[in-house]
């Protein structure tokens, strides 16, 4: 079930720890990578490849919030909602990619091209209110600059 | 002004290379260590008056002697550094870790070298990418130039998520690759840590302190600082202000001085009402305690806490209960579920904290909400998450008790029209 590749990327990772089973993190972290979310499947093929029970790899697995049970879209905007981007306007920020993107926090467009979730502090609050599109950072925004970055995305 | 942690991080946003940070004097402590004994070292810092800069403030050196030396000791002994930044309002590790990656893989040098450890973890914010990326190459540049590899091992471990792994027994579970519960203390990770050997657990900030330490002396150290603990701080101020931003400065250095000076004053059309000194899980502070000089002990005096350091202003047209309440959710959200006090006592106060945000605020509520910060305070719960949510929410009901009352009187938001909703 996991190919060639995820399997020898979670070998690479299993050296760095003394116990087998410890690596799963990480073995859920590369099989969302490639695959874009973690299925039933494909958390039984973990679970079987570090040694340990489906059931139990599930139940850590869902105490992370940056490994994904449901399937999310190509982009995954993760807005701040802490304390000093709600101070600096959080809400009205959120509110325009609502209205944007026809969506509210935990959906996903129709079209699977982005998911909107909400994100503890993003430790950049000198620059709030912030968001992350996948792996990139947007700091000051606001109604008016927010839609621009869709426009580029 | 002295800033040994920050001078020479590249105002261009680039990290400070392997060949730069050479020239620089980098990696020069190893060479000071190396004629040093383990336990010298190790008294060096506890002499240093160096405090952890995590949140805590527990000396950094009385830390690293609580874990076993010598033959008997169990092994292999970890080395973890804490760089899983989520404090809320709190920006300052990241700037250290994308700054100068170089500086913190050799205080980690120094910190294994004390305690004799042998494997090291960095236990970043998954979220962190460029900071992860940075880490990555320089751990990678430190192996082939043989900084490690031959006495250390050093991985990077990004975490999955979810603030309860900064906690350090969390932590330890997270690495495991475990749900990230809290573990009964004692015994402490230096006794029985990751995996059952022992372990130390430090901050960013903190083990970038070290290679300064040793290549300038206890005297030089204490000297940075205007406060009653030594060195310098890194501080910071979110919120309306003219210049929010982070700024290292000698520990000690006054609230009025770090919200006036260096962030510039509130911006126009904002005054100042309270600011949280460092982090989502200090006390308010109003204008009266501006004056205390930012470090643990005279912050202890006083009966508040410091925290991270990096403080949060809340400003006259922001909705005090509105802010409590999103800093309320946070821990809501972010409790592991494993005792109850906070699992059930936190999701009631953001319902009830949400209700006078609705409109919905009764008489009664205020008193409730005073009990839960009671129930959630030191003491009643597994780690300190809980009582972390207390602090503002405590000093929040007696500081902003008038300003609930018109919730519940106006039946809405009085700052429904301003800027959030």
């Amino acid at each position: 079930m996991l190919t060639a590749e995820e399997k020898s990327e979670i070998e690479h990772e299993i050296t760095k720890f003394p116990v087998r089973r410890s690596a799963c993190l990480e073995a859920l972290a590369i099989v969302q990578k490639h695959r874009g979310w973690v299925s039933d499947e494909a958390l039984k093929a973990v679970a079987d490849y570090v040694g340990m029970s489906a059931t139990e790899l599930d139940g850590i697995a869902t105490f992370y919030n940056l490994i994904y049970r449901k399937p999310v879209g190509k982009k995954v905007i993760r807005i701040c909602d802490s304390v000093s981007c709600f101070i600096m306007g959080y809400d009205k920020v959120r509110a325009k990619i609502e209205s944007e993107l026809g969506i509210k926090l935990g959906q996903t467009t129709p079209d699977h091209e982005f998911t909107l979730l909400p994100t503890p502090c993003l430790g950049t609050c000198d620059r709030a209110p912030a968001l992350m599109i996948n792996d990139s950072l947007f700091r000051d925004l606001n109604e008016d600059n927010v839609a621009q970055i869709f426009r580029h995305e | 002004m002295n800033k040994p942690l920050t001078e020479h991080i590249r105002s261009d946003g680039e990290a400070v290379s392997m060949e730069d940070y050479l020239k620089l004097g980098g990696y020069k402590s190893l060479s000071v260590i190396s004629k040093m004994a383990p336990v010298d070292v190790t008294k060096l810092i506890t002499d240093s008056g160096l405090m952890g800069r995590g949140g805590a403030g527990v000396s950094t050196g009385f830390k690293m002697s609580a874990v076993p030396m010598g033959e008997k000791a169990a092994t292999p002994k970890y080395l973890i550094c804490n760089a899983d930044e989520m404090e809320p309002g709190t920006f300052k590790d990241r700037w250290l870790l994308e700054g100068n990656p170089h500086q913190l893989i050799e205080g980690m040098l120094v910190s294994a070298y004390a305690i004799e450890a042998s494997v090291s973890y960095i236990f970043v914010r998954g979220e962190y990418k460029l900071a992860i990326q940075r880490l990555e190459k320089a751990v990678k540049e430190a192996y082939s130039k043989g900084f490690l590899g031959k006495g250390l091992e050093m991985h990077i471990h990004p975490s999955a998520g979810r603030y309860i792994c900064g906690e350090e027994t969390a932590l330890m579970n997270a690495l495991e690759g475990k749900r990230a519960i809290p573990r009964s203390k004692p015994p402490f990770p230096p006794a029985i840590g990751v995996w059952g050997k022992p372990t130390l657990i430090n901050n960013v900030e903190t083990l970038s302190n070290l290679p300064h330490i040793l290549n300038n002396g206890i005297e030089w150290y204490k000297a940075l600082s205007k406060g009653v603990n030594a060195g310098t701080k890194i501080y910071g101020v979110s919120g309306h202000v003219k210049k929010p931003g982070a700024w290292e400065l000698p520990m000690g250095t006054t609230a009025r001085e770090l919200l006036e000076v260096h962030a510039g004053g509130m911006k126009d059309g904002y005054k100042f009402r309270a600011l949280l000194p460092g982090g989502a899980s200090t006390d308010f502070w109003l204008e009266d305690k501006l004056d205390t000089p930012m470090d643990f002990a005279s912050t202890a005096k006083i009966g508040t806490r410091m925290g991270t350091g990096t403080m949060i202003v809340l400003d006259d047209k922001t909705c005090p209960v509105g802010m409590l309440l999103s800093l309320e959710k946070f821990f809501k959200q972010e409790s592991c579920g494993w005792c109850t006090p906070c699992r059930d006592g936190l999701s009631w106060v953001a319902e009830i904290l949400a209700s006078f945000e609705r409109g919905e605020g009764q008489e009664g509520d205020i008193a409730q909400l005073e009990r839960h910060a009671r129930l959630l305070g030191p003491g009643s719960t597994f780690c300190a998450l809980a009582p972390g949510a207390a602090s503002p929410l405590g000093t929040g009901l007696k500081y902003f008790r008038d300003e609930f009352l018109r919730h519940i009187t106006e039946k809405r938001c009085p700052y429904a029209d301003h800027l959030h909703r």
